[in-house]
């Protein structure tokens, strides 16, 4: 009998809130582990406090903790529930480190808690610099010559002996945080600063620089039997120096003889047997000197990561699920391929088509911030895909990152060559496309190799790009099948073509239909068709044979939301996986289409047939046209996928696609602002008061009209972008003066902002008839901040039943005036008494996930079945959704739920190497959330913030300074800081009102003013060094204006650096009083999910 | 470009481009999936007289080197892949491949289709065909398909093996003496044992058990290579005398149907064979799974529920491959001599298996300890 018998329940540490780094690949890995412990018997315990993920989903887990992942935490998780394992190597490095610190903690042998996947030595072993070095040594691999340092006088020793560049690698960070190249002694004393803070074993390794090499990863998996398998070779087209992360990565390796990839093969086999993974994967990176072939090993990850999500993906191999099989006793041999269903799992996957991944970037949401690329992870998001050649791979990938200026493109004269080449020297964001541009512009391969170090096979590919978009382009014959075809076998889309020829898409679209030149759909099998593949894994290329098995059900196609981005990530992925399985249990066939390989959707075993393709219109089209030739497709789901399958709503609807849901009709009166308007009017619902500039002066003419302070944004972008607060004539004509791309077509929109105003959020469900109120969302900062980037509490903590009720009343108004069948998300703003209407959305929303698990209720299965015609009456029959009552009738004591948003701010720097402001504004930054639920709101928001940011503090110092508008609304909280034992510190405008008010503040030097006559440090520099434990400051003043705002700005980013707990609202500061007086109360408990529901729902029963 | 046809004789027709040397070509088609080592595959004699199609997309990224051949020449008789490399992209590499299968005068096509070809062979079994770039009717090209000779019954390995015997040096000091019977071997065969120290004497396909003895070596081995096990009734009778002397023996591949004709056993031909670089061999003793570089059309067939009696006393199945269960190798119990299906030497594909040479090597020493009379 295979797999151990000994092990009962098994607790999963997830990777907690989505940060740049650590992205929801784990939250694929954290499902597929709790699916295969589950299925196989075992009680499963998860903790994460990431509720936008699929893996909290109570489904999922026997007891799911969305607590902090902390040791105390995980402590209070273990003590409650006594596993008898811990599974830690399929939550990133968060539940790798808080494994360690259990541990160290003896928090495990206390409790007699095993670790499988990997022991604690092994981690030490992989993790650990300098012992890696000598096991990697041990087995006669090379490594690149290196130093460990602790201080900065031995950091600058190491480089008498390495060199410059040198390259700065500090230890225990995830996702290259606080590494990089250092050119000189300026640049290394900055660099390793920030990496000897940012390890928390205050540990930097200094090393040969191996820039421009080539780069390469190995996803290896091992079992209790020592066999060992490579389940896929990852090439990096940016040579070393970019993080695998930001670069554009290719499947299987391209340039590698077999005797240099069996040699990589043969020492990552050593390496994992050396280190010691007893069970599951591991990742091995290495460079290739390009003209000498001398391998280095770089580094190992002894758990899951990133590249193996991406490898599963590539490969469809299931790396977290075996691993998972693997830690409880599995061989691999034991284990079936689930693809073949007859092959085991102990084979190495060999692939007929190449996988390209590229990265998305969002340089855009932090101005100032340096986009180069270097070992420090900046992207956001990636793409990935699949085809047949390189070519054809590489410009799905690029297409599929939905971002202008990404694909390659032949329509305008390329800039200069010089010009060019000298830009594409350094690595950024979009080099790929000016590679393209310089190869068109008569650039050589080799001079392009010998500027960027991308090897010449890559180059040369897309010179063939260049030249079948040349064929097209030039020839005077009409378009011939086989010049279609030959574009469409190198990547290009309809819309390419149609640029080359000056066409629009639909022309080429029509005209190649009537060519009868259609993509086929091919498998992935992990075998290159050697053997049938049972499970339908299906990419398109432009073959011979589609492999599409006819379906005998009705379909259902959803559509995902394409790579993560700031303001689209795993929350929508949650609500598209929702309504397949919701969908498939109600006797569709579902079919998911999208183009993320981190995500749960894009897992084989997510639905039943899944297309890796672009979102775009032609991909969507095509694979729509397929499944119709193959059975009958019931309908297509773009509500769920958040704005990106939204914005193709109207043109599949045109295109003859039947979209279920929301019509797109009903789509654009909520979208298009004049319509809205109409629909607002109609319900006699009130929305601030609002106006279009196209100058400054008709700005600030309506500003004068309908009074400040307003909110500013272009009327052409979505998602907050470009968003501004402004509260005077003068910021109103400094913000117009940078929003360049103002013309009559793309007005500037001016509303009046609600000061002082509560924001309010509701996710609800509207079948035609009935509307199921979701959640209504308090924010606890003002109306301004983007909800994305605002922390909320549910239910809501001030609004009072007839508040509640006219939010009710409000939004059935909206849902019947919009036509919603389905999900909506409303945003309001309580001012004054007047319940304002700030925008609808007819769609899943962010916090679709958050509010289903802080109410037990699955809204987005229930979405999924109204939008394929079900009542909500039905679906309260059936159980699905509760008998009675929805999420504004909560009980009374149903637990508080808080979202807090998490920030990115610790991964950029400006050109300077100084941090980007932190200042929360009306566009969204943050890359992903928490949640903190129990039974009042101080200990729920103490949650957040731990899961957040850190512990609240209970002692120590705080830092205020706030802007004067907040003066009055501080004193009270601050007031109770000091009560509570803190020191106050603050600024001697600050300080003067708290004194007045009886709260004894001592006064610290501005930034501004520069340290005192005797020295007496500023208050960034107390930050810096420690002395401060919370801050508080309120920003104000606007961009380009000197004084406080600037003041802020630097105190903010000091926070950042040191990890110190920043309120930047009042409201905010409120928030974190209640939560420090639950911390101080001590006695923080945790409850799972499931008990949270039994509660909730006994309640609702005993009404 | 010049068009090129591949035919099948079922009929199907692929159509592509010529890619190496134009003309005319026919052969057993088969398809590999390693993802490296064309190099390797293309010098590999046991690919004599077959056609073989690579489902790799990208073929000929790394050029071509005079160190990694398997052998002095291609050796298959036609090349099928999708998209060949337009520049050699390697610091070893020498010329481009469409320049070296000009060379050898090697026809080959380059065609979109080779997944559906794959997805043909796996349902229909490998097949004859015929490649060429100057006919452009298929019907004309597949009534000469349909003359052509087939595999199943092919007498192949004099054809590739070495007409005279030669010598490889052991590296360092030389431990053994083997006697290697050339079937069509690779040169990383007597490359692995010379690493081992073993002094090679690779004999031609045609050598006797005496002619093989009559060397006194420590141990026999037989190599790998093309053709139909049933038809190589010489190597056979090699063997069993090989066998009778008790002399250690190692078998591979080739090697492998040879030694199980040897012990009385039967081969078959499989549907479409292995030919590849990942296949999961079974190790029945330890239960270890080793990740395997294959290359058989045929195999043994051999009873996998225990030991059996053969005339040399009993035998087991020592490994089966866990994809399809066939049988992957075979060991005397009561003698030294046992033989896998597949490639311990490994050029191309993974090294888990190069134990079994120093498997053959403590067989070697076993033997000369326990039979003093003996040895170098």
């Amino acid at each position: 009998m295979p797999g151990r018998e000994d092990l009962k329940s098994v607790l999963i540490i997830g990777s907690g809130p989505i940060v740049i780094g650590q992205a929801c690949e784990f939250d694929y890995s954290g499902t597929q582990a709790c699916r295969v412990l589950k299925a196989e018997g075992l009680r499963v315990i998860l903790v994460n406090s990431n509720p936008a993920t699929i893996m909290t989903d109570p489904e999922f887990a026997d007891a799911t903790y969305v607590e902090p992942i902390n040791r105390e935490t995980v402590e209070k998780i273990i003590a409650k529930e006594r596993p008898d394992a811990l599974l830690p190597t399929l939550g990133g490095q968060t539940a790798l480190n808080c494994a360690v610190a259990l541990h160290e903690a003896g928090v495990l042998e206390r409790y007699g808690v095993e670790l499988i996947g990997a022991n604690f030595d092994a981690i030490q072993r992989g993790e650990n610099r300098e012992i890696f070095k000598g096991i990697v040594e041990e087995i006669g691999a090379e490594v690149a010559r290196s130093v460990i340092c602790h201080t900065m006088d031995e950091v600058l020793a190491a480089t008498e002996q390495l060199g410059y560049p040198v390259v700065v690698r500090p230890s225990f960070t995830m996702g290259g945080l606080g590494s990089g190249f250092a050119h000189d002694e300026a640049e290394l004393r900055q660099i390793a600063g920030a990496g000897l803070a940012a390890s928390p074993t205050s540990e930097v390794l200094l090393e040969e620089s191996i820039l421009g090499w080539k780069e390469y990863e190995l996803e290896l998996m091992r079992d209790r039997n020592d066999n060992v398998v490579v389940v896929c070779s990852i090439e990096n087209l940016d040579p070393m120096g970019v993080h695998t992360g930001d670069s554009i990565t290719v499947a299987p390796a391209m340039t590698l003889t077999d005797r240099e990839y069996q040699h990589m093969r043969d020492v990552a086999i050593a390496v994992i047997r050396k280190v010691g993974v007893d069970t599951g994967g591991c990742n091995i990176q290495f460079a290739v000197h390009p003209s000498t072939g001398r391998m280095i090993v770089i580094e190992m990850n002894p758990r899951v990561s990133r590249s193996s999500a991406l490898a599963s993906k590539a490969t469809g191999f299931p790396i977290a699920k075996i691993a998972a099989k693997l830690a409880i006793g599995y061989t691999l041999d034991e284990i079936p391929n689930d693809i073949t269903k007859v092959t085991p799992a102990s084979f190495e996957p060999t692939l007929d088509y190449v996988v390209v991944k590229v990265p998305r970037f969002a340089f855009e949401k932090f101005p100032g911030a340096d986009p180069r690329l270097t070992t420090h992870m900046k992207s956001v998001g990636e793409a990935m895909a699949i085809g047949r050649s390189f070519p054809e791979a590489l410009q799905k990938a690029l297409r599929s990152l939905e971002q202008k200026g990404t694909s390659f493109s032949w329509d305008t004269a390329p800039p200069p060559l010089e010009e060019l080449l000298e830009r594409i020297r350094v690595p950024h964001d979009g080099r790929l496309h000016e590679v393209q541009q310089a190869l068109l512009a008569g650039a050589g391969i080799e001079q392009v190799y010998a500027i960027t170090g991308i090897d010449p096979w890559f180059l040369d590919q897309i010179v063939a790009i260049n030249e079948v978009a040349a064929d097209i382009r030039l020839s005077d014959d009409a378009l011939t099948a086989d010049k279609l075809l030959a574009a469409k076998r190198h990547g290009f889309s309809d819309a390419q073509i149609g640029q080359l020829r000056s066409l629009s898409e639909e022309v080429v679209r029509e005209v190649r239909h009537a060519l009868g030149v259609r993509p086929v759909y091919l498998t992935v099998d992990t075998c290159a068709a050697e053997f049938a593949a049972q499970t339908p894994y299906l990419y398109s290329s432009y073959d011979e044979e589609t492999e599409v098995p006819v379906g005998s059900r009705p379909k259902v196609l959803i559509l995902g939301s394409g790579p993560n981005r700031i303001g689209q990530g795993v929350e929508f992925d949650y609500s598209c996986v929702h309504a397949s399985f919701t969908l498939s249990e109600a006797g569709y066939e579902t079919v998911m289409v999208n183009c993320n390989p981190e995500t749960v959707s894009t897992d084989y075993d997510t639905s039943d047939r899944l297309y890796f393709e672009p979102l775009t219109l032609e991909d969507v089209l095509e694979v729509v046209y397929a499944e119709q030739r193959t059975g009958v497709v019931a309908g297509v789901i773009v509500q769920l996928g958040g704005q990106t399958p939204l914005g193709l709503a109207q043109r599949l609807k045109d295109a003859g696609v039947p979209i279920v849901g929301t019509s797109p009709e009903s789509i654009h009166l909520a979208e298009d602002r004049g319509a809205f308007g109409h629909v607002l009017a109609r319900a006699e619902l009130p929305a601030p008061k609002h106006g279009t500039a196209t100058s400054a002066e008709e700005a600030v003419a309506i500003a004068n009209e309908i009074g400040y302070p307003v909110l500013v944004r272009p009327s052409y972008v979505l998602g907050g972008r470009g968003m501004e607060i402004v509260y005077d004539d003068a910021g109103l004509v400094a913000y117009m003066s940078t929003a360049t791309e103002v013309s009559h077509d793309r007005p500037v929109l001016v509303d009046r902002f609600l000061d002082e105003a509560i924001e309010i959020d509701v996710d609800a469900l509207f079948d035609g008839t009935e509307l199921y109120l979701g959640g209504v969302m308090e924010h606890i900062e003002e109306a301004g901040i983007h909800s994305g980037d605002s922390a909320c509490a549910l239910p809501p903590i001030t609004l009072g039943r007839e508040d509640i009720k006219r939010i009710r009343e409000s939004t059935l108004r909206l849902a019947r005036g919009i036509g919603v069948r389905g999900l909506m998300n409303v945003q309001y703003a309580l001012s004054a008494g007047v319940l304002y209407v700030l925008e609808a959305n007819p769609r899943a929303s962010r916090t679709v996930p958050f509010v289903s698990k802080a109410t037990a209720v699955p809204l987005a299965k229930a979405a999924a079945r109204v939008m394929m015609g079900a009542t909500i009456a039905q679906l309260r029959a059936e159980g699905l959704l509760p008998a009675a009552g929805d999420g504004g009738t909560l009980p009374l004591d149903a637990p508080i739920a808080v979202k807090e948003a998490v920030l990115p701010f610790n991964r950029f720097r400006n050109a300077q190497g100084q941090g980007v402001d932190t200042v929360l504004g009306p566009e969204m930054r943050s890359t992903g959330e928490v949640m903190g639920i129990d039974e009042v709101f101080g200990t729920a928001y103490a949650k957040s913030q731990a899961a957040a940011y850190g512990s609240l503090p209970i002692k120590g110092r705080v830092f205020v300074s706030v802007a004067n508008r907040d003066k009055r609304h501080m004193i009270f909280p601050v007031k109770r800081l000091a009560d509570l034992g803190f020191e106050i510190l603050a600024t001697s405008g600050t300080a003067e009102v708290l004194r007045r008010n009886g709260v004894h503040a001592k006064v610290v030097r501005k930034h501004s003013d520069g340290p005192g006559p005797d020295g007496e440090p500023t208050v960034v520099r107390r930050v810096l060094d420690g002395e401060v434990d919370l801050i508080v400051n309120t920003p104000f003043g606007g961009p380009g204006q000197p004084g406080p705002r600037l003041d802020g700005y630097e105190i903010r980013t000091a926070a950042v650096v040191r990890g110190v707990p920043c309120v930047t609202t009042v409201q905010g500061l409120a928030a974190a009083v209640q939560g420090i007086e639950a911390v101080s109360r001590g006695d923080i408990g945790v409850r799972s999910l499931q008990e949270h529901a039994r509660r909730l729902r006994g309640e609702r029963a005993a009404r | 470009m010049t068009q090129a046809i591949l035919v099948l004789e079922d009929g199907r027709v692929f159509r592509g481009e010529s890619f190496g040397a134009e003309g005319e070509t026919f052969g057993e088609v088969v398809f590999n999936t390693g993802m490296t080592g064309y190099q390797e595959t293309l010098t590999d004699p046991s690919y004599h007289r077959q056609i073989v199609a690579m489902t790799a997309p990208h073929i000929g990224n790394t050029g071509v080197n005079d160190l990694d051949p398997e052998s002095g020449r291609v050796q298959v008789a036609g090349y099928v892949v999708r998209q060949p490399a337009r520049v050699a992209s390697n610091w070893r590499a020498q010329r481009s491949l469409d320049q070296e299968l000009k060379n050898h005068g090697v026809v080959g096509i380059a065609m979109p289709g080779t997944r559906a070809l794959t997805r043909h062979l796996r349902d229909r079994g490998a097949m004859r065909a015929g490649i060429s770039s100057v006919e452009a009717d298929p019907r004309a090209l597949l009534s000469r398909v349909l003359v052509s000779p087939g595999m199943a019954g092919s007498d192949l390995a004099a054809e590739v093996a070495t007409k005279e015997p030669y010598t490889v040096p052991a590296r360092g000091e030389t431990r053994f003496r083997v006697a290697a019977v050339d079937l069509g071997i690779k040169a990383m065969t007597p490359y692995r044992m010379a690493e081992r120290g073993c002094e090679v004497t690779v004999l031609p396909a045609t050598a006797t058990a005496e002619q093989i003895l009559a060397l006194n070596p420590d141990g026999v081995f037989f190599s790998n290579g093309p053709g139909d096990p049933a038809t190589a009734d010489g190597p056979v009778a090699a063997m069993r005398g090989v066998l009778a002397s008790g002399k250690p023996t190692f078998g591979i591949c080739f090697g492998n149907q040879i030694f199980g004709r040897a012990l009385g056993l039967g081969t078959y031909k499989l549907r479409f064979g292995h030919r590849g670089v990942n296949q999961p061999v079974q190790d029945r003793r330890t239960g270890r799974v080793e990740i395997s570089a294959h290359n058989h059309g045929f195999a043994v067939e051999a009873p996998l529920d225990g030991p059996f009696e053969t005339p040399f006393g009993r035998a087991e199945v020592s490994h089966v491959n866990l994809n399809d269960g066939c049988v992957e190798g075979l060991r005397l119990l009561d003698r030294p001599a046992f033989s896998v299906q597949y490639h311990p030497e490994a050029a191309a594909g993974p090294h888990d298996s190069t134990m079994l040479f120093d498997q053959f090597c403590a067989l070697m020493q076993h033997h000369r300890s326990t039979d003093p009379g003996e040895g170098a």
